[in-house]
């Protein structure tokens, strides 16, 4: 007997794939952003199987802040190399070489300079007309509201007043000369669906995630790992070691770790099931004022 | 544990996906609602409920108790002016079903986010305040929901602890709407009521104590047991190629997502427009070959000719009824854009993976959709409806929305300022000019021509065609 239920993980499969394949075919030059983080993981294996047994057609890009945790930098490369990808890494020199980090400029700056503004510098300097990206809609309440495909002026704005119906399966995918589109294939996923889909693929993501003994130091209520040692020697000398994971990754001191034991993606999903705080929680860049994301996104961050 | 934890996800992994429309206003407790499913099956973590009860204390409706719509109302404006101005997605899960809900509002000058919110929908559930009972509201979301060819229906009757949980109240409520329904001859719901009430989660998860007089199942209850398989028209194979994969020399394979259908190994199909035929030498996946796939699968499918086939062009199963193709459509068709029709413009018509020129030829009429009456009209303004022709610059393949909601539906683009202006639903089309044209088939081996002469052969067809007005399907 022939059984004709998608699950739910494939049918989110099926959609991801469609939305992969749909840029591909209607824009001349797309990248997929990629973060090193598992949603990521998720949306690259999601583009290998998209194009299965041809090979991605767009390059993968990494903006590099400097301050990702080098753990994160080792597995880029180390997976680059082996899955045979078209890798860009790209960072803002400017601002880089003129000493730019959170510890003494604040999350705010550096954000926006090492993150945003060396997004749209290379996003310009390649003149890519659109760019995947890993967000999924149960992140944050302004990611609620955005469309799969999500457009972007020519000064990378993001109107979330003006944005076009997306009705269907039918995505409307033409732009004027500048303009661009940003696309969330993982859009309709869940953290849950992330962590199922990554086990049931055996999809690789970095050592980070799971539970270890790490050097970690309290700062304003967040445990924040002492990756280097450009963390200001005072905060170092408090470091102490306790068993932590991280529930996303990003800037390392700007992500807090939370104390577990979950050192295996069962341990990971059975730790989410009782857990009772969400995951941006461990992101300190969204308490920096109310609606800090919807700003942001408006300014052209992802 | 290690084995009760990998037994819970392989089962986990296996749950089917609801997608879900909410319609109602503000007042109606829309937002509460869905914040209470959130609560109540514990989607909700305590950071998110505290910044709730913080926020419900500095800028909520809802006195001491917690705001429940502040959860679903994202964006800065909605929350300055109290109302939800687009659509946002929410997302849930039991041990049955993963659940999206599309959380639209219910003005009518948001006509547009509803439809935009509905159009994926297995399932809609309409909101009604038991104090004020079925309004022209409800007759309007009623109205869209069947437009968007919606099957299955809750009709929550809530806030039903503000009329002493009345059995006599619910009963004529919802005697009222299936009533207003036996006049609607184009509504045919699959209908299920349920007295609820969200503030106090009556018979939201928890089966309400309040109201001993009501046996059937409480919403959530229905929300995991619907039956939702037959949504998909598993009867007529529709492939609209996405992408063609040519990774080498031996390899040419159409990727996309199937429509609708079911496709084997060995069926012989056709390409539309062109009429060829061939049959499928593969189902291409990462995971391996499959021996048959469904919709709403993305695949890749190689076939056993030769066959010119690029992106906008469709496969059919040979042996099933054909789409109907043609260049003049009537649909069904929403207006989104600010800037009025301006019937002498022309468009782009998207409609699966095809793009097309197109003229709004006529505009039948508009609906009233208060009263569902027809009204003549020669311009459509943002959030109306009307039966309009259409003219496509090259042949289209569809079916009428109300049998494929995939291959029924289409979107039209401003060529200037590159908006969704509109939407559509095609309901038939009306093309005596275009039939397909006749298909000739030629195997080159019963006519005993060598295969080292097949490109000749193929310029020769090539050339035929194009001067006879026919299709040849030439083989080996």
């Amino acid at each position: 007997m022939e059984n004709y239920s998608l699950s739910h993980l494939r049918a989110l499969e099926a959609e991801a794939i469609h939305i992969i394949r749909e840029v591909a075919a209607e824009f001349s030059n797309p990248v997929m952003l990629y973060s090193i983080g598992k949603d990521s993981s998720v949306m690259v294996r999601l583009a290998e199987k998209a194009f299965y047994p041809g090979k991605v057609p767009f390059p993968l890009l990494h903006i590099d802040s400097k301050w990702k945790f080098r753990e994160m930098i080792e597995f880029r490369d180390t997976y680059a190399r082996e899955h045979g990808w078209n890798l860009i890494v790209e960072y803002n020199r400017e601002a880089y070489e003129a000493g730019v980090g959170p510890f003494t400029h604040g999350s705010k700056v550096h954000t926006d300079l090492m993150k945003t503004q060396a997004l749209l510098a290379a996003l310009k300097k390649y003149g890519f007309d659109a760019a995947f990206g890993g967000a999924r809609r149960d992140e944050e309440k302004s990611r609620a509201k955005e469309r799969i495909f999500s457009f972007r002026n020519a000064f990378q704005q993001w109107d979330p007043k003006n944005q076009r119906p997306e009705l269907w399966d039918i995505y409307n995918t033409r732009i004027g000369a500048g303009e661009s589109i940003r696309v969330f294939p993982l859009s309709n996923w869940t953290e849950t669906d992330i962590w199922q889909y990554i086990r049931l693929e055996k999809i690789p993501i970095v050592p980070l995630y799971y539970a270890a003994e790490r050097p970690v130091v309290e700062i304003d209520g967040n445990l924040i790992m002492v990756d280097d040692d450009r963390m200001p020697l005072e905060l170092r000398n408090k470091a102490q070691l306790r068993r932590v994971r991280f529930r996303t990754l990003g800037c390392y001191p700007l992500t807090g770790a939370i104390e577990s034991d979950a050192d295996t993606i069962e341990k990971i999903v059975e730790e989410m099931m009782v857990t009772t705080r969400s995951e941006r929680t461990t992101r300190v860049i969204d308490f920096d004022q109310e609606g800090s994301m919807e700003q942001k996104k408006r300014e052209g961050y992802f | 544990m290690k084995q009760t934890i990998e037994e819970f996800l392989a089962q986990d992994e296996q749950k089917e996906l609801l997608r879900l429309l909410t319609a109602g206003s503000v007042d109606d407790g829309k937002s509460t609602l869905i914040g209470r499913l959130l609560y109540d099956s514990k989607r909700l973590y305590d950071d998110q409920l505290q910044a709730l009860k913080r926020d419900s204390r500095r800028t909520g409706n809802a006195g001491e108790n917690i705001d429940y719509a502040l959860l679903c109302d994202g964006l800065k404006a909605e929350r300055e002016q109290g109302i939800t101005i687009d659509v946002a997605y929410r997302y849930f899960a039991t041990s049955r079903r993963k659940f999206i809900i599309a959380d639209t509002p219910g003005h009518e000058q948001y006509t547009r986010n509803m439809i935009t919110g509905g159009s994926t929908a297995n399932l809609a559930i309409i909101l009604v305040d038991a104090r004020q009972g079925v309004l022209q509201q409800t007759r309007r979301h009623s109205y869209l929901i069947s437009l968007l060819g919606i099957k299955h229906i809750v009709l929550a009757v809530n806030k039903m602890d503000s009329v002493a949980y009345s059995q006599e109240l619910f009963e004529s409520i919802v005697n009222d709407y299936k009533s207003w329904l036996t006049t609607q001859a184009t509504i045919h719901f699959d209908l299920q009521p349920i007295p609820i009430s969200a503030l106090c989660g009556d018979n939201v998860v928890e089966r309400s104590q309040n109201m001993a007089w009501y046996t059937g199942p409480t919403l959530l209850q229905h929300l995991e047991s619907v039956a939702i398989d037959s949504d998909y028209d598993l009867n007529r194979f529709r492939f609209a190629v996405q992408y063609v994969l040519r990774p080498n020399q031996d390899f040419r394979g159409f990727a996309g997502k199937i429509s609708s259908g079911v496709i084997h190994v060995g069926d012989t199909i056709t390409a539309l427009p062109s009429g060829k035929q061939s049959t499928i030498k593969s189902i291409v996946t990462y995971d391996g070959e499959l021996n048959y796939a469904f919709a709403p699968q993305s695949v890749t499918l190689t076939l056993n000719d030769q066959i010119d086939l690029s992106r906008g062009e469709m496969l059919v199963l040979s042996n099933q009824p054909r789409p109907q193709m043609g260049h003049n459509l009537t649909a069904m068709m929403v207006w989104m854009d600010e800037q009025p029709l301006d019937s002498s413009k022309n468009f782009y018509l998207k409609h699966t993976t095809h793009t097309v020129r197109a003229k709004i030829s006529n505009i039948e009429y508009r609906v009233d959709i208060n009263t569902a009456q027809h009204v003549a009209t020669n311009s459509l303004s943002l959030n109306e409806i009307a039966k309009v022709c259409i003219t496509t610059a090259e042949p289209i393949f569809c079916d009428p929305y109300k049998e494929n909601r995939q291959t029924g539906a289409f979107i039209i683009i401003d060529p200037v300022t590159n908006y969704t202006s509109a939407v559509g639903m095609v309901l038939e089309l009306n093309d005596d000019s275009c039939q397909t044209k006749e298909v000739v088939s030629i195997s080159l081996s019963k006519l005993g021509i060598g295969i080292e002469h097949r490109e000749a052969i193929a310029l020769l067809c090539k050339e035929l065609e194009q001067r006879c007005g026919i299709t040849i399907n030439c083989t080996e």
